[in-house]
């Protein structure tokens, strides 16, 4: 008997199955954006996919007169800069801290109660903490990513490392290895794996940092951008630039993937 | 029996709070010989090898290595068996063979170099044949069968050539062809290469098949209303005829 459990779909029905409602989605957006249109050639709220290509390709290609830049380029390369930065210190925090909490039970009973209480505070709400401490510039936007994310990081990657089977330990030991290579050989490369996925969970509150750091101060940058033209309703641009965000997001997302999986084979079942 | 004493337990008990787990374990083992250890599950087998290996301290009582008093880690003297999680899943065959070479050679930085690299790896690599897995260098433990696995932990273990190796159900996993094949090669092993094995099993014709002696741990008083009053202890201690370069003698 079919059970609606046991149907797996093959290959191309699951991609034909994905592509379903995104399909759905984009034909009743343009739908309702043709609908009202007809009521009014002037809608601003939902644009027609027409007006935001017109739009998108304006910010890609047109070069601003007085800066002499690219809108999109420039805003692009601000946010990923500041992404990149505010990952890279969170990756490094939290690969060193966790490291050492997962590893030696006297640095979690002393550093695990502050990293808790520090993780717990909303990042948004030290916000103004971090303009006040750094200033308006790149150094508080990347403070924010990093502050955001790092103490999950940490947390999660300790965890990990604690739970590694105390075999493995025990095992290492009385194969010759001190505490020092225990955490560098057995410890370090099993939790790189993870290290990569924690950081792939924590992209999507980085993202909302970024954004939010840019809304609030900032002259340039993805997050800017969008706030800027939301005062004249451009929402021609917004969507774009949202749909941009989502491609960035997807893209880091399967470099990240690709990396572990060519880097850490025994990590991934299948380990060929 | 086989040699001077070279694990001494004198009075040992083991206690966790108001729980008695051991209590007044006395015995000696000998060095070369092959201690198979049985008994119900909770008995306090593990127990007793964490002791052995270092790993544990005993509440009560002392233990001493080789005339000495034991020292409170596990050192490379000792290797270990484990029915589970004994080798390392991020490294390959050969890496996991190699751990314990490059430990010895580089406390720093864990990893050789040049020629004590190529030394090493020949060492492992010999090892590996001995164990029959000189074929699988190169692949990752989940690629390997349980028994493989077991074989991989074995060679590990034995490349520090340990005075001790403790296999704490290291079998138990196996289907009973496998089984049979590793019982071979533990035996072989245990003859080439001089060892005194401590073994603990739930198999007892696998106990009384490899052993050179056959301990049984179990509750000599037992308190139906606080069953974690009292502790086990060795109640049966059976010698068995079997010489490291004899024949087998049935007991
Ligand atoms: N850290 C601990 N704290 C409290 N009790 C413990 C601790 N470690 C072990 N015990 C208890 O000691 C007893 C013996 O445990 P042990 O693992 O040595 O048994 P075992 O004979 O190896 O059993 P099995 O055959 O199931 O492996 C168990 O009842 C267990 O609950
Ligand atoms: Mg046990």
């Amino acid at each position: 008997m079919t059970r609606l459990i046991t149907i797996r779909p093959g290959p191309r029905a699951r991609v034909l199955a994905g592509a379903l409602p995104i399909a759905l989605l984009l034909i009743g957006y343009a739908l309702a954006a043709a609908l009202r249109h007809a009521d009014n050639p002037a809608d601003k709220v939902l644009p027609t996919l027409g007006a935001m290509g017109a739009a998108a390709w304006r910010m890609g290609t047109h070069v601003d007169p007085v800066s002499g830049q690219i809108a999109l380029v420039a805003d692009t390369l601000a946010s990923v800069m500041r992404m990149g930065a505010g990952l890279a210190l969170a990756t490094l925090t939290a690969l060193v801290l966790g490291l050492l909490l997962g590893v030696v039970p006297l640095a979690r009973a002393v550093f695990g109660p502050v990293i808790t209480l520090i993780a717990v505070i909303p990042p948004i709400a030290v916000l103004p903490i971090l303009f006040i401490a750094l200033g308006l510039g790149e150094a508080a936007k990347i403070a924010l990513i990093a502050v955001g994310i790092a103490p999950y990081m940490t947390r999660d990657l300790a965890a990990y490392v604690a739970a590694l089977p105390a075999e493995q330990v025990i095992k290492a030991q009385t194969l010759g290895a001190n505490s020092w290579l225990v955490a560098i050989r057995v410890a370090l490369p099993q939790m790189l794996p993870r290290l990569i996925e924690t950081l792939r969970f924590s992209m999507g509150p980085a993202w909302v940092f970024l954004i939010a750091a840019e809304a609030i101060a900032s002259d340039v940058g993805l997050g800017y951008r969008i706030f800027l033209v939301r005062r004249y309703l451009a929402m021609d641009i917004i969507l774009p630039y949202v749909a941009w965000i989502s491609l960035l997001a997807i893209g880091a997302d399967a470099l990240l993937r690709l990396i572990s999986a060519r880097a850490f084979p025994w990590a991934h079942g299948d380990a060929r | 029996m086989t040699g001077a004493a070279l694990i001494e337990l004198h009075n040992v008990w083991v206690e966790y709070g108001d729980t008695v787990v051991l209590e007044r374990v006395s015995l000696a083992i000998a060095a070369g010989s092959f201690v198979a250890v049985v008994g119900p599950s909770g008995a306090g087998k593990s127990t007793f090898l964490r002791l052995i290996l270092g790993q544990e301290a005993p509440s009560r009582g002392h233990v001493r290595f080789a005339g000495a008093p034991m020292a409170a880690t596990c050192g490379p003297d000792r290797g270990v068996v484990f029915q589970r999680y004994s080798v390392f899943p991020h490294l390959t065959v050969l890496g996991n063979v190699l751990f314990g070479l490059e430990c010895a050679a580089a406390p720093l930085l864990g990893r050789l170099f040049g020629t004590a690299r190529t030394a090493a790896r020949d060492e492992a690599r010999a090892m590996l044949d001995a164990v029959g897995l000189g074929h699988a260098q190169d692949r990752y433990p989940a690629q390997l069968s349980g028994g493989m696995q077991q074989r991989l932990a074995l060679a590990q273990a034995l490349v520090k050539h340990p005075r001790v190796l403790l296999l704490d159900e290291p079998f138990g996993a196996l289907d009973p062809g496998i089984r049979g094949d590793m019982h071979d090669l533990v035996t072989r092993l245990w003859r080439d290469h001089g060892l005194t094995i401590v073994m603990v099993t739930h198999d007892i014709a696998e106990a009384f098949k490899l052993g050179t002696r056959v301990l049984a741990f179990d509750k000599r008083r037992h308190d139906p209303h606080a069953p974690q009053r009292y502790g086990a202890t060795a109640t049966y201690d059976v010698p068995l005829l079997r010489k490291p370069d004899g024949a087998k003698a049935a007991s």
